[in-house]
């Protein structure tokens, strides 16, 4: 059995059959083949496969594919600007070296690019506290938080 | 995860008819637990019905003393209404603890309410308010709804469509969080509406209860200090590797005394 799902894609219309159980991360990366929504524990804890949904950051690896359907989906390689420019939240990751192995990055990007949406000048600890839906095994914490605070300046310019 | 039969219901008639013609089907609504629990293998109705895309499910309203939350309304909607946190702060509070915030950005009330998992937060909110469950065919008061571990009164084709809330004087909530899970290891709900006190515990046993002992106790005077010789026997309550019943029996009279304290600030 299959279905057709339709969605825009960081500002692209998608259309596909898919099986009625493909996830959203899946239909994402196998399908769309944009591999940097990340997949680390498959089980809605640890944040990598966050994109926005309509506008709000979500775990894609807890979504059907077909719960999109109409929506408009932004993955972590429609954040830049199309000269390729960082989105300042990335350049901010970047500049406060906010990553060690990279894995969880695409989703801590996400996921703080949606929090200083609803939170435009956070604290320390509102970045903690508000950063619990994503882990980052190399506990590279500090300088994920360092990043964004300097994320969120930037984006308030 | 199982393969399964997909439909969206275009409205909450057709979701029940839907369901009258399939009664094994499962209704998804933000599937913040279901689709975790279908890939674990754990769920396998065999047929979804959507109810993502039905109009008029979400939203919050404030008519005099009742607050009324649709049943699709998401949790980050709840945490962030300025009407929930003018009326029941305590309500925006608990919804803004659930979880993390990319789950409470797809898990609506009714799912939660409808799921009710013994460590679910909504529960003790709903029993310790004393709200009332709206469904596509009638009224059920929060002290009948919730029946057992992840059973409620809904029957067969039940729908939840909203939950009313009646305002109380002063409310708050409280909750000991599994670091890992975000779950309550034990949260209590307390409720003072002036005429009357309810507490609720949700986390602890198998399923969300009320304690009338520190309901007098508070009644006759809210502070945390009448309840502090209050303990709840451990008898019945949940011994697992996050907490053993003894620690979450201590853990009810911690997080009611906090409760209070935190209500009458």
């Amino acid at each position: 059995m299959s279905v057709t799902v339709s969605m825009q894609v960081n500002g692209k219309p998608v259309s596909h059959e898919v099986e009625e159980r493909t996830l959203l991360v899946n239909f994402i990366r196998d399908v769309l083949r944009l591999t940097g929504t990340h997949i680390g524990c498959d089980t809605a804890q640890c944040g990598a496969c966050t994109i926005h949904l309509d506008g709000r950051a979500v775990k894609s690896c807890n979504i059907l594919a077909m719960q999109a359907e109409g929506a408009a989906v932004t993955t972590i390689e429609g954040v830049a600007a199309p000269d390729g420019t960082l989105h300042p939240m990335q350049e901010a990751f970047r500049l406060e070296h906010g990553l060690q192995c990279g894995f969880c990055t695409p989703g801590m990007v996400m996921s703080a690019i949606d929090l200083v949406r609803h939170t435009p000048q956070p604290t320390e600890a509102q970045v903690r506290e508000q950063l619990d839906g994503n882990l980052c095994r190399c506990t590279g914490y500090h300088n994920i938080v360092k990043a964004v605070l300097a994320g969120a300046q930037a984006v308030a310019k | 995860m199982y393969a399964f039969k997909y439909q969206r219901a275009a409205s909450v008639e057709a979701a029940a008819a839907s369901l009258a013609a399939a009664p094994q089907a499962k209704l998804l609504a933000g599937g913040q637990s279901l689709i975790a629990a279908m890939k674990l293998r754990l769920a396998d109705s065999g047929e979804i019905i959507d109810l993502g895309t039905i109009k008029g499910l979400s939203g919050i309203s404030v008519e005099g003393k009742i607050v009324t939350i649709g049943a699709m309304t998401r949790h980050a909607e709840v945490a962030a209404s300025a009407a929930v946190r003018a009326a029941i702060p305590a309500l925006a509070s608990l919804a803004g603890g659930i979880a993390d915030r990319m789950v409470r950005n797809m898990g609506t009330i009714g799912g939660s309410v409808a799921n009710n998992d013994p460590s679910a937060d909504y529960p003790a909110g709903l029993l310790a308010l004393g709200a009332t469950v709206v469904t596509n065919r009638r009224r059920i008061p929060a002290d009948d709804f919730f029946t057992g571990m992840f059973e409620t009164a809904l029957e067969a084709g039940e729908i939840i469509t909203a939950v009313s809330f009646p305002v109380p004087l002063r409310a708050a909530y409280m909750k000991f969080r599994n670091p890992a899970s975000r779950y309550a290891i034990v949260g209590v709900f307390v409720a003072d509406f002036g005429a009357g006190v309810r507490v609720a515990v949700t986390g602890a046993a198998a399923c969300v209860f009320r304690l009338p002992a520190m309901e007098a106790a508070l009644s006759a005077r809210f502070v945390p200090e009448a309840i502090a010789a209050i303990k709840v026997p451990e008898q019945g309550l949940n011994s697992d590797m996050h907490a053993q019943a003894d620690h979450r029996a201590h853990l009810v009279t911690v997080m009611a005394m906090r409760a209070v304290e935190a209500a009458l600030k």
